[in-house]
């Protein structure tokens, strides 16, 4: 009999599969392929530039607010009034972008992974008297398990007791990502898919009792965070030292940073953000963020070779039966580099570029678990990095709250220009989110996003090296074939915005088994 | 624990959206997501999620099975969910959820197979009502909606819309729940588009804070001012929702109460017919087609 798994919750976002090629219970070699194709950029052509804001919001339900975030700065940019932000409209958006981030990490970590580490079905055996993890006992007595069925897995290492305690803080974690969904909804009007970040600001006004209501969410998310998230992080890492070493990938990050800390500064990558810009390696040096430099790659993508070029020049152009392409991802690289980006690239950057509150924050945390810092570079290394990102934001934002100038305007109005050009880059919970637009006639000729998991679940590019997710799975000893729980923590650390399937092929391409990792 | 409970079998496949049905679900307050899930909603019925393409804790071939499972053995009992649209173009390569055989099966075929043994479709959120925003003009992937797909393919079975970009947590769980205390909806209960009248009965305009400035003709001419947002680009007139008398994300605030004009997100035809969000509604043409 295997273990029993509660999961009702989404484990990963989308459309994506993963083949794993195993040689005596290794991985040579593996192939991230994205199945899903909408269009958006095609979609988008043509319409009111004022529009992008709301559609492209609809690429991903998961991380809409960054989108909105990345849309709105690139019309600022377009529309000339990137300098020109109220102080309001800053901190609102940092508000709204900030809650929205603290529930994804929340959900990330609980819902999307923690039941790769902790054994929920050790609920069937609970003794106690809660009522709630009483509920769930009933549930799996009832034998009806849903989409919960048995999953096998002889890796858990925790204690019945830390089982216990950590699936309660998965209940828990449901209320606390809701939450800060609705903090975010107090100035963003609703959320998913939030209303209020626009183009010249937000259009929400700030007032004394939403500011307060706002507050006292966060309060309650940031004793969870600090009691409960970040504890619970360092648990499993202690309980699981290997994949603080596994899973590494590509060994270099990028950042584009975000929260803005200045309204005056036109250029994004000059801004002053609360997390900082830049590509960081493995030898812990801080490379300047060039955005001239990023291109992106589709020999192996389903999309015909014009469509390769920098993001200001890219074309959509779809080819679903291209000769040897596997994925509809394409392929960004930076200088032709091969880059992780998500939570471990702004926490990199931003420790290595010296904040002091922020070395504070990743140097305790390693000391605690007893491992450098090169050790953020790996799978649960990730899921640290997201913990301490949680906390860091979390902890900026009351300054913030009291920053705001209740009843003052948040938004600025504007024309739509004729012609222009605009660039909004900033950051997702599971990494960097660039948008670019072409104003033509007062309509948009071109739209182009580069989102996180285009980086990290990229196919092969133009000179065959591999994306960071297919690195990251290269050389991992799977124990079981037919259950290779190394393969779904590994990639689940990226927080992949697809759906995964995990196909094991053996070197001749047989199939030897298949397993969804979702 | 011999309690006799009422396994109600559920499917939820996801096409073309964006997930973001699934992430406003969770946003239900009373009842909470773990309710809806793990304890009976209704005393005695359990909503049995069997399949959710991105909960599925175990394998693939296991999760498959399930589908199987439900669509021969469960013929006629089970509730279909679909989230987003579904891709019609090229026989429906643009979405492929899962592989039977080593082979890739699209999306299009699954509600299609699906569809036509379940006892009844929720399709939830606009793009799997209607198309929405994936079907967008030009519509590169051929996205349509379930009822839309049904038709051309002869497929009978009930079909229930709940839109929404996202939809309400509410008029997910209300729908549900409804369907477990008294069966399927009555054809009186639902609109000319299928929709529960319950939840899409009046317009946002009827039931709008700001009425009273439309009918005193004050209108903001600017975001963020006090007045009605008709001028704006509010979409609120044409658009069937009870949003501001439920509000979102627990009652703490909804769009026209944030200042922003209603965008329509309920309506078939968004984002075309609704669109530019921001244009008077008598002053454009809608994108691709008629007004």
């Amino acid at each position: 009999m295997g273990q029993i798994i509660i999961d009702p919750l989404t484990r990963i976002e989308g459309h994506l599969k993963i083949e794993a090629m195993v040689e005596d219970g290794v991985v040579k070699e593996a192939r991230s392929t994205g199945t899903l194709f909408r269009g958006f950029e095609i979609i988008l052509r043509g319409r009111d530039p004022r529009d992008a804001q709301r559609i492209t919001q609809r690429i991903c339900g998961v991380c809409p607010t960054s989108h909105s975030t990345a849309a709105a700065l690139n019309l600022d940019s377009a529309f000339g009034i990137a300098a020109k932000i109220p102080g309001n409209g800053r901190i609102l958006r940092n508000l709204i972008l900030g809650a929205a981030h603290i529930a994804d990490h929340i959900l990330h970590f609980y819902h999307l992974s923690a039941l790769d580490y902790v054994d929920i079905g050790a609920l069937g055996k609970y003794e106690g008297k809660d009522p709630t993890l009483n509920s769930v006992k009933d549930f799996i007595t009832r034998g009806e398990l849903g989409p919960f069925i048995t999953r096998y897995n002889d890796d858990f290492r925790l204690s019945q007791e830390a089982n216990v305690e950590l699936a309660a803080r998965y209940l828990k974690a449901f209320e606390m990502r809701r939450k800060a969904q609705e903090a975010a909804a107090i100035f963003g009007g609703k959320l998913p898919h939030n209303i209020g970040i626009v183009p010249g600001g937000v259009t929400a006004i700030a007032t004394v009792d939403k500011i307060a209501s706002f507050l006292w969410r966060l309060n309650e998310l940031r004793d969870f965070i600090d009691n409960v998230y970040l504890p619970d992080v360092i648990k499993v890492a202690k309980a699981y030292p290997d994949y603080l070493e596994i899973g590494a990938g590509c060994k270099r990050t990028l950042s584009y940073g975000v929260y803005e800390l200045e309204t005056t500064e036109a250029d994004l990558v000059r801004r002053k953000r609360l997390f900082k810009n830049g590509l960081v390696s493995e030898s812990l040096e801080l490379e300047p963020l060039d955005i001239s430099k990023i291109r992106e790659e589709v020999r192996n993508s389903w999309y015909a070779e014009e469509c390769a070029g920098k993001p200001t020049e890219g074309k959509t152009i779809p080819t679903p039966h291209k000769e040897g392409a596997y994925s509809w991802i394409k392929s960004p690289r930076s200088d032709g580099r091969v880059c992780e980006v998500g939570s471990l690239a702004r926490v990199l950057a931003t420790y290595v570029g010296g904040d002091p509150r922020m070395r504070e924050l990743v140097d305790g945390a390693l000391k605690e678990i007893g491992v450098s810092a090169k050790a953020l570079f790996s799978t649960l290394g990730r899921h640290l990095a997201r913990a301490l990102g949680a906390k860091f934001i979390a902890d900026s934002m009351p300054a913030w709250l009291l920053e705001l100038k209740p009843g003052e305007p948040a938004y600025i109005d504007y024309e739509v220009p004729e012609e222009s050009e605009g660039m909004g880059i900033t950051e997702a919970a599971r990494g960097a989110l660039g948008h670019w637009i072409k104003i033509k006639d007062r309509k948009i000729a071109l739209y182009q996003c580069v989102v996180p998991t285009t980086w990290n679940a990229s196919p092969r590019d133009d000179h065959e090296q591999p994306g960071p997710i297919e690195q990251a799975l290269a050389g991992i000893k799977i124990k079981d074939e037919k259950n290779p729980v190394e393969i779904g923590r590994i990639v689940r650390s990226f927080d992949p915005c697809l759906a995964c399937a995990v196909h094991l092929l053996s070197p001749k391409g047989t199939e030897i088994g298949r397993v969804q990792v979702c | 624990m011999n309690k006799n409970v009422d396994e109600y079998p559920v499917i939820w496949l996801q096409g073309a959206g964006c997930t973001g049905c699934s992430v406003s679900v969770l946003n239900s307050v009373s009842p909470t997501i773990k309710n809806v899930l793990i304890d009976e909603v209704i005393p005695g019925k359990h909503v049995n999620l069997r399949f959710h393409p991105t909960i599925m804790a175990g394998a693939g071939e296991l999760a498959i099975e399930v589908l199987r499972d439900t669509q021969e053995h469960r013929k006629g009992e089970y509730i279909l969910i679909v989230e987003g649209a579904v891709p019609t173009a090229e026989d429906g390569v643009y979405a492929v959820v899962g592989e039977e055989d080593g082979k890739p099966v699209t999306l299009l075929s699954r509600v299609l197979s699906l569809g036509a043994n379940a006892m009844a479709i929720i399709a939830l959120g606009t793009c799997a009502a209607f198309g929405g925003i994936p079907s967008g003009s030009p519509n590169p992937t051929g996205c349509r909606g379930v009822m839309d797909t049904f038709e051309t393919h002869n497929i009978s079975t009930p079909v229930i819309n709940i839109p929404g970009c996202p939809p309400h947590p509410d008029w997910f769980v209300g729908t549900v729940a409804s369907i477990l205390i008294g069966g399927l909806p009555e054809p009186e209960e639902l609109d000319e588009f299928d929709r529960p009248k319950l939840f899409f009965g009046s317009l946002i305009h009827e039931n709008c804070p700001r009425r009273a400035y439309y009918d005193e003709r004050k209108f903001a001419k600017k975001l963020g001012e006090p007045g009605c947002l008709y001028d704006l680009g509010c979409k609120g007139s044409v658009t069937y929702a009870d949003c501001p008398l439920r509000l979102w994300n627990g009652g703490v605030n909804w769009c026209i109460g944030n200042n922003s004009p209603c965008i329509g997100c309920c309506e078939p035809g968004f984002p075309d017919v609704v669109s530019p969000f921001y244009a008077k509604m008598e002053e454009y043409l809608p994108q691709g087609g008629e007004k």
